[in-house]
C-alpha cells in the first residue's frame, strides 16, 4: 500500500497541479467523497464546491473551489477535470453578489427553458462561491 | 530607364518595407512560441476527457435514450459548418486553405441537397464565403478583441452551438481549422463536433481498457455523466481547434513574413545593381562630354 495518492488537478487550459497527498476531498454530486490511497476506481461528476487537499495527514487543507467538473479514481490515482478553478483569497465578495443579483435577474428575464437552465447553472456556482466564502 | 533620384526612392522604400516584414516576422515568431505553449498546455484535459468519453460511449452508444449529442438526431439534413480563421491578413496562405477546404465542402453539400448553415469564427473567412454564400451565413463571431485565447471565449460559442443544436437548429456539426504542425506546415482539418464521433473500431473491450483495466463504479450512473460531459466535450473540442489555429496563424505569418523578408533582400540587390550602373553610365557620359567639348577646341 502506499501512503500518498498521486493526483492531477486539469482544467481546459493546462494542466494546474500534478502531485502527491495523503487525502484529497472532492465534492461529488450525489455527497463529498474522500480519496485516500488505493481508493477503488470510480468517475462522478463533481458540483460546484471545493475540493480540499490534504498534503500529509492531519495537516491544514488546501482549499481549492471548483466550478464543475469531473472526477476520475483509476488505480494511477485520481484526476479532476475541472472547468474552472478560483482561488478562495482572490474572490471579491461585493462584486460577486452583484453578479449573483445580476443573473438572479437574467433568470426571471429569460426569453426560453434553455437559457433559464443555463443562467440557473451559472447562479449554481456563484451561490456556492459566496456559501463558502462566507463560511 | 528610371533616372537615379527614382531608383533610390524605389530601393529606400523597399528597404522600410523590409524593416516592417523582419518585425512581424519576429513578432510572430513569439507569439508562436506563446501559441504553442498554450496549444500543449491545452492537450492534458483533452486527452483524459477523450479517453473517458470514449470508455463511456462506446458502453452507453447503443442503449435507447442515448443522448443526440453522442448518437445524432437520426437525420443528416441540416449541416452547422463552423470555419475557424485569423483576424489579420498576411499571414501567406492560411487563411485560404481554410476557406477553401470549407468552400469545397459546403458546395458538396448544398449539391447533395443538404441544408448548411455557416458560422464563421474571425472576419478574414467570413470576408471571402459571404460572396459566395451570404444567405447561409448566420453569424460571424469577432475575436479580434481576444489578445490571448482562454477557455472562456471558446465557451460562449460552444454553449451557443448547443442551444442551437437544443432547438433542432441543425442536425450535424462541423468544424475547420488549421491544424498546428511545425512553422512550416499546418493541416486544414475538417472535424465533427457534433455527434461526437466514437472510433468505429473500438468494441467493449477496448473501451475498458482506455480506463485502465479497472471496473468503475459510476456516481451517478454513465448515462448521467456522459450527459454532463458530452456539452462540455464540444467546448473543449471548440478550444482545441481555436489554440491550433491560434498557432497555426502565427506560424504560417512566420514563414510568409520570412519568405517576405527575403524576397525585399533580393530586390534590394537587383535595385542596387541597377542604381550604380546608371551612375557609373552617367558619369561615362559627362566624362565623353567633357573629353569631346575639350577636344574641338
Amino acid at each position: 500500500m502506499t501512503d500518498t495518492l498521486h493526483y492531477e488537478i486539469v482544467s481546459p487550459e493546462r494542466l494546474l497541479k500534478d502531485a502527491e497527498a495523503a487525502m484529497i476531498v472532492v465534492p461529488g454530486v450525489e455527497g463529498d467523497f474522500a480519496a485516500l490511497p488505493d481508493h477503488a476506481p470510480m468517475m462522478s461528476t463533481i458540483r460546484p464546491g471545493v475540493v480540499e487537499i490534504f498534503e500529509t495527514e492531519g495537516a491544514t487543507p488546501d482549499r481549492l473551489f471548483v466550478k464543475g467538473g469531473l472526477a476520475q479514481i483509476s488505480p494511477s490515482g485520481l484526476t479532476i477535470l475541472a472547468e474552472e478553478t478560483i482561488a478562495l483569497d482572490s474572490v471579491d465578495t461585493g462584486e460577486l453578489n452583484q453578479k449573483i443579483a445580476d443573473t438572479r435577474e437574467d433568470i426571471d428575464d429569460a426569453k426560453d427553458d434553455v437559457e433559464r437552465a443555463r443562467l440557473e447553472k451559472e447562479l449554481a456556482w456563484m451561490v456556492a462561491l459566496s456559501d463558502v466564502v462566507a463560511g | 530607364m528610371p533616372s537615379l533620384k527614382d531608383l533610390k526612392v524605389r530601393i529606400n522604400s523597399v528597404k522600410s518595407t523590409q524593416k516592417i516584414t523582419k518585425a512581424m516576422k519576429m513578432v510572430a515568431a513569439s507569439k508562436l512560441r506563446r501559441a504553442q505553449d498554450a496549444a500543449e498546455a491545452a492537450r492534458p484535459y483533452a486527452e483524459r476527457m477523450e479517453k473517458v468519453l470514449t470508455g463511456l460511449g462506446v458502453a452507453v452508444k447503443d442503449q435507447p435514450g442515448a443522448s443526440p449529442l453522442l448518437v445524432g438526431t437520426g437525420k443528416d439534413d441540416v449541416e452547422l459548418v463552423i470555419v475557424a480563421t485569423s483576424e489579420r491578413g498576411l499571414c501567406g496562405g492560411f487563411n485560404t486553405n481554410i476557406v477553401k477546404a470549407a468552400r469545397v465542402h459546403l458546395r458538396a453539400q448544398i449539391a447533395a441537397g443538404k441544408t448548411v448553415k455557416v458560422l464563421c469564427i474571425g472576419k478574414k473567412g467570413y470576408n471571402v464565403l459571404r460572396r459566395e454564400f451570404k444567405d447561409k451565413i448566420i453569424d460571424v463571431k469577432d475575436m479580434s478583441a481576444v489578445k490571448r485565447l482562454g477557455f472562456g471565449d471558446a465557451q460562449p460559442i460552444a454553449t451557443e452551438v448547443l442551444a442551437m443544436f437544443e432547438r433542432g437548429e441543425f442536425d450535424v456539426a462541423t468544424l475547420f481549422y488549421a491544424k498546428f504542425q511545425s512553422a512550416l506546415v499546418q493541416i486544414t482539418t475538417k472535424q465533427q463536433l457534433i455527434p461526437a464521433p466514437m472510433p468505429e473500431a473500438a468494441n467493449e473491450n477496448e473501451g475498458s481498457d482506455d480506463l485502465g483495466g479497472a471496473v468503475y463504479e459510476y456516481e451517478p450512473d454513465e448515462a448521467a455523466i456522459l450527459e454532463d460531459l458530452l456539452p462540455r466535450n464540444v467546448a473543449v473540442q471548440l478550444y482545441r481547434g481555436l489554440l491550433e489555429n491560434a498557432a497555426s496563424e502565427q506560424g504560417a505569418r512566420m514563414t510568409a513574413m520570412d519568405n517576405a523578408t527575403r524576397n525585399a533582400g533580393d530586390m534590394i540587390d537587383s535595385l542596387s545593381i541597377t542604381y550604380n550602373r546608371t551612375r557609373q553610365a552617367n558619369i561615362t557620359k559627362e566624362l565623353i562630354e567633357i573629353i569631346s567639348g575639350a577636344e574641338a577646341l
